[in-house]
């Protein structure tokens, strides 16, 4: 009787104690599947930047030779030096401007309404298909300002491409810089603008400069804008003569021999793939290593 | 609060203009998309002339160079839609599951190296993943799945799930770290293992940022140009049923990008290229206000 009651008194507890054991095994097993999930999808997204660059050398390196590189007749020479010439002038024409804006969002604006609409005209300006800036520097830059399908009209059309990106990285690197350091100048007597000019902008020109890398990288592989504003496959003068000359690209040639053109021997394509990829990755892995070294050896 | 102020007595001449183009410069985004949005109606409006929007947006068949021509875009919206569905039901899981790993599971040396490979993955420019899908990914498949071509909308949608995942993959993660660290320290205390922490309460918590990080990544896919034009065989038909994934199709951005440098200014045919600019134009502007608004939801990020 009593140990009737007492087994009575205890099954459900033991009961429930066993089945929160079994809950918790249960629990701890999902948890292992759930985290040998997390680390397939990390490795799953990253897989394909190894494989295309392993791919991609494996499938190029033997066309790069001093000929391809440097050949106007055989090689991709003519094209890196209008890809080359077209992200210059890009640079040229958003590095002042986006490192304007950014001065103007960081040390001159006050929160409000009008800061509110700038910041979204940015993350828009950054959403805008590729094609449409195409579709844009045609409208306005290659008819109506009569630059004709050009280096200028394309360097334009990248350059608003690229601004929002310059303003967002320069913006960041000026907002790192202390107060303490603004304050200091402004104690001494100097205005705002000598402020910016001797103070914040030395401290921030690292971050600026590797904002305006990742830039480059960006706007060196874009082939949408220049579609119809800057490239051609073919030239009878390969180089420019001018800033209103057709130029030839990289990516466009690219995109011309893998779709267009029969009988681009294969080594050729990869070749030119190759170093558009190693261009690119390149630049942005000199940006990531600088950002990386500059947060280890900030001062403050 | 006491704040120094610059001082107002030596301001020059010079500083005034400088300072007044700092100003004028800081409104040039502003500016920009305005101007983009002018141009692109100025550009377009004009085939409402020869075909009404309605009969456009409805109509089943492109074929602009036809006599009479036909700019139906349905065939195009279609294409688009599919692409970029079969884009985010790869892609939106992918990035949303490596987002987690990176915030909340990655030892910190998988992070470290995890970041930048996601930074380079958006750093390959789209004509190299044209390239790839075009000459060794698609013909691969097709000899694997018995498909008469390698180039289908299907491809498409899969370069295009790597190439939305690294934006999806930052956003997100911007969003689960800034869920306090209280959340998860309470959901442990609790009882609740780390998954049932990160499952039920952290992924929770940072709900409206992960959903701005989908339609971020939504608006890269519908807006990305080279790769579809390259990968996905350019056939403007209205895709029919899930085999549609497995035969080519065109996209808006594609269709532009390939007619365009051949159409002669001021024709119907260009002013038609110009309004699916306008819509592709329109999409985005839609997908990036309603993201900014979903990420105002969050505290802790700057929008």
């Amino acid at each position: 009787m009593t140990a009737l009651g007492e087994s009575q008194l205890l099954t459900p507890s033991a009961d429930r104690g066993r089945s929160r054991a079994r809950g918790l095994h249960r629990a701890k097993l999902v948890e292992k599947l759930a985290f040998a999930g997390l680390w397939l999808a990390a490795a799953v997204t990253v897989l394909p930047v190894l494989l295309i660059l392993a791919i991609m050398t494996a499938k190029g390196a033997r066309a790069l030779t001093w000929t391809f590189l440097s050949s106007v007749q055989e090689g991709i020479f003519p094209a890196v030096v209008g890809t080359v010439l077209l992200v210059g002038l890009t640079t040229v024409i958003a590095a002042p401007l986006g490192v304007m804006a950014a001065i103007y969002l960081s040390e001159y604006a006050r929160p409000g309404p009008a800061v509110r609409l700038i910041r979204l005209a940015i993350v828009n300006l950054a959403g805008v298909p590729s094609v449409v800036y195409g579709l844009f520097g045609l409208a306005l830059f290659v008819t109506l300002l009569h630059f004709g399908r050009s280096l200028l009209a394309g360097a334009c059309t990248l350059a608003l491409l690229v601004l929002p990106l310059v303003i967002s990285a320069s913006e960041e690197a000026l907002r790192q810089v202390p107060r303490g350091l603004r304050e200091g100048s402004l104690a001494l007597g100097a205005t705002r603008l000598q402020t910016v000019r001797k103070i914040v902008l030395p401290n921030a020109l690292p971050g600026i400069l590797t904002g305006l890398i990742l830039a480059i990288g960006r706007a060196a592989g874009e082939t949408a804008p220049i579609l119809f504003t800057a490239a051609f496959y073919a030239l009878s003068s390969p180089f420019p003569k001018s800033l209103l000359s057709p130029v030839l690209a990289l990516p466009y040639q690219i995109y011309v021999m893998a779709t267009e053109v029969p009988n681009v021997p294969p080594e050729h394509k990869w070749g030119a793939a190759l170093v558009l990829v190693l261009v690119v990755l390149g630049l942005n892995l000199v940006a990531i290593v600088l950002r990386t070294r500059m947060r280890a050896k900030r001062r403050w | 609060m006491l704040s120094i102020r610059p001082s107002r007595r030596k301001r020059r001449p010079l500083e005034r203009v400088v300072e007044a183009l700092i100003r004028v410069a800081g409104f040039l985004a502003v500016v920009f998309v305005l101007a983009i949005l002018v141009f692109l109606l100025r550009d377009a409006l004009p085939i409402l002339k020869t075909i009404g929007l309605g009969a456009m947006l409805s109509g089943a068949r492109w074929s602009p160079t036809a006599d009479p021509p036909k700019f139906g875009l349905l065939p195009l919206i279609l294409g688009s839609l599919y692409v970029t569905a079969g884009a985010m039901v790869v892609g939106a899981p992918l990035g949303l599951a490596c987002a987690v790993f990176i915030s909340e599971v990655a030892p910190p040396r998988a992070r470290e190296v995890l970041k930048p490979l996601v930074e380079l993955l958006a750093a390959v420019p789209s004509v190299v993943y044209g390239f790839l899908g075009l000459l060794l990914l698609g013909p691969w498949l097709a000899k694997v799945f018995g498909l008469p071509l390698g180039q289908f909308g299907a491809l498409g949608s899969l370069v295009l799930a790597f190439m939305a995942v690294p934006t999806i993959v930052s956003v997100s993660e911007d969003a689960l770290s800034a869920v306090p660290r209280a959340y998860r320290e309470n959901s442990l205390a609790l009882g609740a293992t780390r998954w049932q922490t990160i499952s039920r309460v952290v992924v929770p918590a940072a709900r409206s940022g992960i959903i701005a990080a989908m339609l971020l990544g939504l608006g890269r896919a519908i807006g990305e140009t080279m790769t579809v034009l390259m990968v996905t065989g350019n056939a403007p038909v209205i895709p029919q049923g899930l085999v549609g994934f497995l035969k080519p199709l065109r996209t808006m951005t594609a269709t532009i990008a390939a007619e365009m440098g051949e159409t002669a200014y001021y024709t119907p045919h260009y002013h038609a290229l110009f309004m699916i600019g306008l819509i592709l134009f329109l999409i985005a502007l839609a997908v990036n206000v309603i993201s900014d608004f979903a990420m105002r939801r969050i505290p802790g990020v700057r929008a």
